[in-house]
């Protein structure tokens, strides 16, 4: 059964989603030292006090429909020195989460880029840069946008720092000692974690 | 001065100088660094915008192998990001009374167990409190009187647990500086935002605020960074950021050990001089690089 869904794509009736982030800014004044605070305020569509707000009276579509919190680029400016001592980056990233948990279309060019790197992470333990930028670049299937990048990979591949390593994959073997497949470095300790955080 | 040394994922790529001039530099200061056996990535940014235990789990990996090596010795990270990240973790398992538990039953699917036993330190605070600017005086081979250096802390190596400096107007680094011989440009740019991830995501605004510090930085000789993500955004998009603001915003870019590597006479080659990206002829010849 599908749930009904609402434009942004947020299951209807999802009244707790917000929860732990109005439980973080439940004590704000509105005094706005955050949003002045904020070296990306200028390219927000809400002021982070404005989203605090709206987080307080729980207006989940406006929060999501924005994408202020992706333009956090956690300086921890706002977090040292919010009167109230609010854990305000914390917060960003909290909703960071829940905007990629959500799988919110609107969000995928900034999800997207997130989810490739931490992909990387979870085959190779380390990050290989040609691997995760192909994952991130081919996940927003848009041509035009590695072409921004394309004169910065040439240089950092003349100089040798995009390594071509090949990466370490777990060999899993049969009982005859025949390799099966391959699994990737982390794909246990993923799993676990995903199980630890289903059980809270 | 003994360290656990945490390179993390950039040093191996797109921060090899970072690497080699911290190994360099650290040395030639009597230092002595022992590279994390096994490490793995910290999670970056991208964890934390996926899973909040994933992050803590990730770095936490790196601190329990540190305890494993049972060497009474902090673990020195160069890359802001995953200070932050391992620091993080540090403080959490204090705050929240259940998050250790979940970490080690995490953790043992890697056969290992952390317990809080090791403390989390970013270079810029071992170069600020572990080194002394008066032993490095005597040390110091090559003249860099009159080079005006803009110093770069960036955000996360001081934001939100270095208890050493001001968060927003830092100066703990110019004694170091002015020990090279070097004189600090004034500026009040040092603790400002470079966009960091931004770049990738979200690059018009992580271009603004690169531009608003090579353009302050203009009249220093270059900049010096502590971080390899503050490196990329300041050395790597000075075209474009030109371009876009209509003057030439051009400087050079360098790291901290980079910069004491050359004072204290270590070869080009050993600081890996070659790979940074903005580095000017003139600069170059200047310091006979
Ligand atoms: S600085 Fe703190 S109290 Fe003031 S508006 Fe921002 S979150 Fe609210
Ligand atoms: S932490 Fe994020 S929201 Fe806060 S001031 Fe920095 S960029 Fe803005």
């Amino acid at each position: 059964m599908t749930r009904k869904q609402t434009d942004l794509g947020i299951p209807v009736g999802e009244s707790d989603l917000l929860e732990s982030v109005q439980e973080k800014v439940r004590a704000c004044m509105q005094c706005g030292t955050c949003s002045g605070s904020c070296a990306n305020a200028f390219a927000m569509d809400l002021t982070p006090r404005h989203l605090w707000r709206l987080a307080q009276l729980g207006e989940t579509e406006e929060i999501f429909n924005s994408k202020t919190f992706y333009l956090c680029s956690a300086c921890y400016y706002c977090t040292l020195r919010c009167p109230r001592g609010l854990k305000l980056t914390e917060t960003m990233g909290a909703l960071k989460r829940l905007a990629a948990d959500q799988g919110i279309k609107k969000h995928k060019q900034s999800s997207n880029f997130y989810d490739a790197f931490i992909k990387t992470v979870e085959r190779y333990g380390r990050v290989r840069e040609i691997e995760f930028i192909n994952r991130y670049f081919f996940s927003l299937k848009d041509p035009f946008l590695p072409l921004g990048f394309t004169s910065l990979g040439l240089k950092l591949m003349r100089k040798g720092k995009i390594s071509l390593q090949l990466p370490i994959l777990v060999p899993i073997k049969d009982d005859k000692g025949k390799v099966k497949y391959f699994e990737g470095r982390f794909d246990k300790l993923f799993r676990k974690v995903e199980e630890l955080e289903a059980r809270s | 001065m003994k360290y656990i040394y945490y390179p993390g994922c950039s040093l191996e790529g797109t921060a090899l100088e970072y690497d080699a001039s911290t190994r360099a530099a650290m040395g030639a200061l009597g230092a002595e660094l022992t590279e994390l056996n096994d490490w793995t990535c910290c999670g970056a940014s991208a964890a934390d915008a996926i899973s909040y235990l994933l992050s803590m789990v990730l770095a936490a990996r790196n601190l329990a192998l540190a305890e494993g090596m049972d060497m009474d010795a902090d673990i020195m990270i160069p890359c802001s990001a995953c200070y932050l990240n391992l620091r993080k973790v540090e403080d959490h398992v204090q705050q929240d009374g259940t998050l250790m538990g979940k970490i080690n039953e995490a953790l043992e699917e890697e056969g290992l167990a952390y317990n809080g036993g090791v403390k989390v330190r970013h270079l810029l605070d071992v170069m600020v409190n572990d080194i002394d600017p008066e032993a490095i005086a005597p040390l110091v081979k090559k003249n860099l009187a009159g080079l005006g250096v803009a110093v770069y802390y960036g955000c996360q190596a001081l934001r939100p647990y270095a208890t050493y400096d001001d968060h927003e107007q830092p100066r703990s680094l110019e004694p170091l500086i002015k020990a090279l011989g070097a004189d600090v440009h004034p500026w009040e740019m040092g603790a400002k935002c470079c966009g960091a991830a931004l770049m990738t995501t979200k690059k018009d605004v992580a271009m603004e605020l690169t531009g608003a510090l090579l353009k302050a930085a203009q009249g220093a000789d270059c900049i010096v960074t502590v971080c390899p993500m503050c490196e990329m955004n300041l050395e790597a998009f000075q075209e474009p950021v030109s371009k876009a603001r209509g003057e030439d915003l051009g400087i050079p870019v360098l790291y901290l050990p980079q910069l004491i590597g050359l004072a204290l006479g270590l070869s080009k080659k050993e600081l890996k001089l070659n790979l940074n990206l903005a580095l000017a002829d003139s600069f170059k010849q200047r310091l006979s690089i």
